[in-house]
């Protein structure tokens, strides 16, 4: 080996030794933990319009649905979490996604009005569909309670600009709008189960 | 000197120096001493603010009574906990994990289901959650008089918490104001049943 070879090696290593932010403290990686749990479920666009428009329809149907949709999603859908988290299998959750914002979609531009127990349990198997593809999906490394609180934090308020936009709902041209949202979100979820059956 | 002098007097060292080795940091120090250690730690726990707070909420949307029978019994079942650990009790990590995994379940569930309870129940859950969160706290911590500072500095932030939380459910009459404190109660539970899911799959993933 040269010299020239050796100081080329040898400049560049002790560069690395410089000492740098020490960032060994037990907090490390908290931020991180909770921010990618934050961004986990606003990062797929099938998810998003699904999860907005269950606080569309909510606001649309009224109480006591306007809180109970938004109280049933995330429960259901932790728990979907839970089931991809220790692997269970559970096939066809990309179709139910897409089916999930085609039928929502649907049900708010429809104005539908099906029972409330029905309207629950429809609300509560997408979520579990959801929630299990973000539990098979959850990388490891990441801080589990941060990373959790971020992910079940952004899915609440993702209800809730739902709830928020579908409260237009009491005026009636308001109405109308909400109901053009929901055929957004339908054809948002006509082109996610496309692209799944595809 | 020739390269490979170079090579062993600098290099050599310089890779051994790059090994990755385990940062062994302190837990947390303000510098403030152990009281206010207590406290920082309190606060910078997400495991135990989380619980506290759903149990609060709870006690709270219940009433006076309810809320004043569990802070009592949450902040001495804490302190018993935490001395217990001290003196040499200690839990295995797996256990203490599937407990924060389960008591943010359970607080959650009942915030969430607004069950009407008794006051005694309010402070038996309090004193079951204080014990288990008072143990987690305090394990491997050598006993003796800071530990013990830090202790109380944690039992204070616990209770001042406590009041804070359950002061913000106490008035609340609007239909409204109940649902909000109860979707916070659905959300806590939800986040208990995915950390349970970790725990299964990697293992005591919290402490």
């Amino acid at each position: 080996m040269t010299r020239k070879a050796a100081v080329l090696l040898a400049v560049p290593l002790l560069l690395a030794l410089l000492p740098g932010e020490a960032s060994a403290h037990i907090v490390k990686g908290e931020a991180i933990g909770f921010v990618s749990g934050f961004e986990h479920p606003i990062s797929g666009l099938d998810h998003v319009i699904a999860m907005v428009a269950v606080g569309l329809w909510g606001a649309q149907l009224g109480r006591p649905a306007i809180w109970l949709l938004p109280v049933t999603f995330p429960l259901v859908m932790a728990f979907g979490g839970f089931l991809g988290l220790v692997g269970v299998p559970l096939p066809g959750s990309e179709i139910a996604i897409a089916l999930s914002g085609l039928l929502l979609g649907g049900a708010v531009l429809l104005e539908a009005r099906p029972p409330l127990q029905a309207a629950a349990a429809l609300v509560g198997l997408f979520g579990l569909f959801h929630g299990y593809a973000h539990g098979s999906e959850l990388p490891p490394g990441q801080n589990a309670l941060l990373y959790s609180l971020g992910f079940v934090l952004a899915t609440g308020l993702l209800h809730a600009t739902g709830i928020g936009v579908g409260l237009v709902h009491r005026w009636d041209w308001g109405r109308y709008v909400l109901r053009g949202v929901g055929a957004a979100v339908l054809s948002g979820g006509a082109y996610f189960l496309w692209a799944a059956l595809g | 000197m020739t390269g490979l002098r170079i090579l062993a007097a600098v290099i050599l060292p310089a890779l051994a120096l790059l090994a990755p080795g385990v940062a062994e940091a302190h837990l947390i120090a303000t510098g403030m001493g152990p009281v206010y250690d207590g406290v920082t730690h309190f606060a910078l726990s997400p495991e135990d603010i989380l619980p506290v707070v759903a149990l609060a909420l709870f006690a709270g949307l219940k009433g006076p009574v309810h809320a004043r029978a569990a802070a009592v019994a949450l902040a001495a079942a804490w302190f018993a906990g935490g001395a217990l650990a001290l003196g040499g009790a200690m839990l295995p990590p797996l256990a203490l994990a599937a407990a924060s995994a389960a008591a943010l379940m359970a607080l959650g569930g009942l915030l969430a289901s607004n069950l009407a309870v008794r006051p005694l129940w309010c402070a038996v859950v309090g004193a079951g959650l204080g014990l288990a969160r008072g143990l987690a706290d305090m394990s491997g911590v050598a006993g003796g008089l800071a530990p013990l500072g830090m202790l109380l500095g944690v039992c204070a932030s616990v209770a001042a918490a406590f009041v804070l939380a359950a002061s913000l459910t106490l008035p609340l009459r609007r239909f409204w104001m109940v649902v909000a404190a109860r979707v916070a109660g659905s959300w806590i539970a939800a986040l208990g049943l995915l950390l349970a899911g970790w725990i299964l799959r990697y293992g005591a993933v919290v402490k």
